[in-house]
């Protein structure tokens, strides 16, 4: 399809949170933009009838392992995972090696996601040289590439005096420091969830007060300064409650749950299979149950998947080599669907505006990337998704557009399935098919 | 019903006692023997035969039990079955052991049952005693005292009791088809 | 018995009965002049130690051995392991070579349940990480039998360092599932509350405990905990939770004294409790093979049985009747 080219959507339920939209109607897209959202068609007439048209999604965490550790994963694979799980822009953290604490890694990812045109990115900057904890890195130099979130994401800022450094040198940019909640004291050599499996199954445990102790640290320090903090990956009830209150004091302070961990518990760590290692670990039924309500009330603002890939060897050693981290991009749709949303209505966690929001308008926003999460109005640029809600599918460990294949959803059952994604009008996900992008077609994101 | 009996108890008696005797003649007397009951009803009938040894001769005569379980060739198909007691009256190097049991068939225990005593010692020999040789031996095994020759067919099933271990003494031949049926 | 012995947690009280059952037929073996039985003849058991362990390892080598298995020791130091061969890669290989079952020690938890998805061999876990040693809670059942005739209704303590020892893990277990009444004790660094979860209960206080239990069982305080803050010293562990002569003289009349081994004596232990007549650690050592040839005998046991044992055809597979018995 050229650029010039019209596509019209027709009759599909179109779910805008940014301009308040939940109703049946046509979409249509000229060339990189959206043209009209009514009644009407115009060009090649698409039928999305029984489809949701929403906005692309948004993956405000996700590790695309390049450069450094491309065996697992690299922009092009990870960003043709995100198209196939509905996403037109992802964020990628900073832990490659080397680390992105340059401008010049910024420069290279911006690079490779463009030319290989499957989604935008949106990297995120590491808080210290090396993620070594100790000396902040170029914010300046990573801003000027349009960096406005930084995080040592898989480790902590473990120096409150750092931390608090940060947090008020990003307020140059206004920028957003997400820190990785983990007190490293309380966590050494550990390898699951402490609790009354821990104690049975003999692997040390993650205690809560672990990412809790870190989380309430943040916030009062975020707060103090009127600073801006992002929490990655709550797993805790306890984080969520901090969260609550913190947002109802007024702290400058969004967070992000993972799938995982709305979804799956620690008793499935009997049996010792490392695809369920992942840090922050799976906790218990009760956080799941606290997670949820975090999405429900807004607490906690945007779903991001934390999308970890491993190469099969390093997931098929002994449970305390392997490394911890999980899939998460060609899933998070239909788990959020499936988990949180109901088939009726009035049932479920969330609705599908509610869904929708947390996928895709809240991240954009929280994160200011412009052009993405919505509104879908004319003028915008088409980067939207098209799923339908309805439909069963059995997830597929052999079957990723990820390199890697550590998904702990195999065998699932799952409601929910990306049909078509696009990235500035073109098709980066056509009829569930994910193809070889086209070179030169994604821009730099400034 | 398909059964029939062919020893009653009195039968079971007086082979018993035949049997003390033939052993008594072959060995010269009593002296250096060792009675080895096999399983479960090789013990009592060793014990009984040793007790008529002594009634006739006047000099005891010692009498264990063999378990054979760890020797069987048939491990690989049956599984682990339960351990039952070994117990050597006496050393038996230099010693005439009588095997004692009370069925001969395939062989195949006796066999293990040799094995056994090799591991345990070396006698100067393996004598063996059963109350019935129904023939069909898999192995070149031959009972040295029988107490009834008892020709039977493959289908059929042979079933001794013994007052010890069943509250009387009896030798019966069972159909098979007769008890599949039920 | 189940495919593989990995955890007590496995075991129900009728399994662990059978294991012991067995191994008293095993014990003999010991005492005859030629101490070895042919029912593992032609199977091959490799011992793949990840963990240096010269007395478990000897302690199946030599079970192996008197039944008859050809063994293969497999150490991690000096071979293709330390080379960076994975254990999936290792499975693979012994699985190539068709051994019929892997005793496997692996300082990483869960590593024995890995084994089992990458091999048809059987496998028995000599003791994985923190989680669990089933061959040395199951010859510490058996000779607590063996002393006090019965495993129901004891009363037992556990004392040291249970939150790392795996041996505590199925010490307690077997204990429960045994019908035992258990409290495990220590400092609260060692011995968590979370411990309950095992099924007993959690004491700090040793000498309150002493006169009231039948069975002491003594775990191994490793000196490196100290360095990581769990207690402050040696010193102050043994006065605390050490068991001296004097604490020795507070249990009551017939009351038993066990450790696992290797001693640290002078701290859970001194050389004179070690040595007492209640203490009975030489023949915990002792059941050890015996209790070893019971586990792999049972394991290695042919295919899995149909419910209906009244008896097997010894040759050719014929079927006997339910209430025919074997033929001879």
């Amino acid at each position: 399809m050229s650029d010039r080219s019209t596509i019209t959507f027709t009759g599909a339920r179109v779910v805008d949170p940014a301009s308040g939209r939940d109703e049946i109607a046509d979409v249509i897209v000229s060339g990189d933009r959206i043209a009209a959202v009514g009644n009407g068609s115009d060009g090649l007439r698409v039928d999305a009838s029984g489809l949701v048209l929403a906005p692309g999604f948004v993956d405000l965490h996700v590790h695309l392992r390049e450069p450094g550790r491309e065996d697992a994963e690299t922009v092009a694979t990870g960003t043709a995972a995100a198209a196939a799980g509905g996403f037109t822009a992802v964020c990628p953290m900073a832990n490659t090696d080397p680390v992105t604490d340059h401008a010049g890694i910024v420069e290279q990812v911006l690079r490779l996601a463009r030319d290989s045109g499957y989604a935008d990115v949106y990297p995120v900057g590491a808080v210290t040289r090396g993620l070594r904890g100790e000396e902040l890195a170029e914010m300046g130099a990573m801003a000027a590439h349009g960096v406005r979130c930084f995080s040592d994401d898989g480790l902590p800022v473990r120096s409150a005096r750092v931390m608090r450094r940060a947090l008020t040198y990003a307020r140059t940019w206004d920028a957003i420091i997400a820190n990785h909640a983990e007190e490293p004291d309380l966590t050494e050599g550990a390898q699951m969830n402490e609790g009354e499996l821990s104690a049975v199954l003999g692997l040390a445990g993650w205690p809560r007060e672990a990412e809790e102790v870190m989380v309430a640290r943040d916030l009062i320090l975020a707060h103090g300064l009127g600073a801006r903090l992002h929490v990655p990956h709550v797993s805790t009830a306890g984080t969520v409650a901090l969260i609550r209150q913190a947002k109802a004091r007024g702290t400058r302070v969004t967070a992000e749950a993972a799938p995982h961990h709305f979804t799956l518990t620690d008793d499935l760590v009997r049996g010792y299979d490392p695809v369920f290692k992942v840090n922050p670990p799976l906790r218990t039924k009760a956080d799941v149950e606290a997670v949820r309500a975090g999405l429900a009330d807004g607490t906690i603002d945007a779903i991001a998947t934390d999308h970890a890939p491993h190469p099969p060897e390093q997931k098929e050693q002994e449970w305390a080599y392997a490394p911890p981290g999980m899939l998460g991009l060609e899933t998070a749709l239909a788990l959020t669907l499936t988990e949180l949303v109901g088939t009726e209505e009035g049932q479920g966690t969330l609705t599908m505006s509610r869904a929708v929001a947390a996928l895709s308008t809240k991240p954009a926003r929280s994160r200011g990337i412009a052009g993405h999460g919505g509104p879908i109005v004319p003028g915008a640029p088409a980067n939207l998704v098209l799923f339908d809600p309805a439909q069963r599918w059995t997830i597929d460990a052999a079957r990723t557009r990820s390199r890697s294949r550590n998904t702990p959803y195999a065998g699932m059952v799952v409601r929910g399935k990306v049909v078509h994604t696009l990235l500035r009008g073109r098709f980066t996900c056509h009829d569930g098919q994910v193809a070889g992008g086209r070179p030169g077609d994604g821009r730099a994101r400034r | 019903m398909g059964a029939q009996r062919v020893l009653a108890a009195e039968d079971v008696a007086r082979a018993l006692k035949r049997m003390a005797h033939e052993i008594l003649e072959r060995n010269k007397g009593a002296d250096g023997l060792v009675l080895m009951g096999i399983r479960s009803r090789g013990v009592p009938l060793a014990r009984r035969l040793a007790a008529n040894l002594t009634a006739i001769e006047g000099v005891e005569v010692p009498a264990g039990s063999l378990d054979v379980t760890l020797y069987r060739d048939d491990y690989d198909r049956t599984g682990p079955r339960p351990l039952g007691q070994t117990e050597f009256p006496s050393d038996i190097a230099g010693k005439v052991v009588v095997l004692v049991d009370d069925v001969l068939y395939t062989g195949r225990t006796i066999r293990a049952a040799m094995d056994a005593v090799m591991d345990y010692g070396r006698p100067t020999a393996i004598q063996l005693a059963v109350l019935v040789d129904r023939g069909h031996r898999e192995l070149p095994i031959r009972a040295d005292y029988v107490g009834k020759n008892l020709p039977t067919s493959p289908v059929q099933d042979v079933r001794v009791s013994l007052v010890e271990t069943d509250g009387a003494d009896e030798v019966t031949v069972v159909d098979r088809e007769e008890v599949a049926a039920r | 018995m189940m495919r593989h012995l990995l955890s007590m947690d496995d075991l129900g009280p009728e399994e662990i009965t059978e294991v012991l059952d067995t191994a008293a037929g095993f014990a003999g073996v010991a005492l005859r002049p030629i101490k070895k039985v042919p029912t593992l003849r032609g199977r091959t058991v490799c011992n793949l130690f990840y963990e240096d362990s010269t007395r478990t390892r000897i302690s199946f080598e030599i079970a192996e051995k008197r039944l008859s298995a050809d063994v293969i020791n497999f150490s991690a130091k000096g071979s293709s392991v330390s080379k960076g061969e994975s254990l999936k890669d290792t499975a693979l290989t012994l699985q190539a070579m068709g051994v019929d079952a892997i005793v496997i020690r692996h300082w990483a938890a869960g590593a024995p349940e890995q084994l089992t998805r990458w091999v048809d061999a059987k496998v028995l876990n000599a003791g994985d990480g923190a989680h669990q040693h089933p061959t040395q809670a199951l010859l510490d059942l058996y000779t607590i039998r063996a002393r006090l005739g019965r495993l129901e209704g004891l009363r037992a303590a556990v004392v040291g360092d249970v939150v790392h020892s795996r041996v505590a893990r199925s010490v307690v277990r077997g204990l429960v599932t045994t019908g035992a009444e258990v409290t495990v004790v220590g400092p609260p660094t060692l011995v968590p509350e979370r411990a309950e979860h095992w099924g007993a209960s959690v004491s700090h206080d040793l000498d309150d405990l002493l006169p009231k239990i039948d069975v002491l069982y003594l775990l191994r305080v490793q000196s490196e905990r100290m360095h990581r803050q769990f207690f402050p010293s040696p010193r102050e562990y043994a006065r605390l939770w050490g068991v001296d002569r004097d604490r020795l003289a507070r249990l009551p009349e017939g009351a038993i004294v066990l450790h696992p081994g290797p001693m640290n004596r002078g701290v859970e232990i001194t050389a004179d409790v070690a040595d007492a007549p209640s203490a009975v650690i030489t023949e915990q050592v002792r059941n050890g093979i015996a209790v070893r040839m019971s586990c792999l005998y049972l394991l290695l046991g042919g295919e899995a049985r149909p419910a209906d044992d009244a008896g097997r055809a010894e040759s050719g597979g014929r079927e006997v009747p339910a209430g025919g018995r074997p033929r001879r």
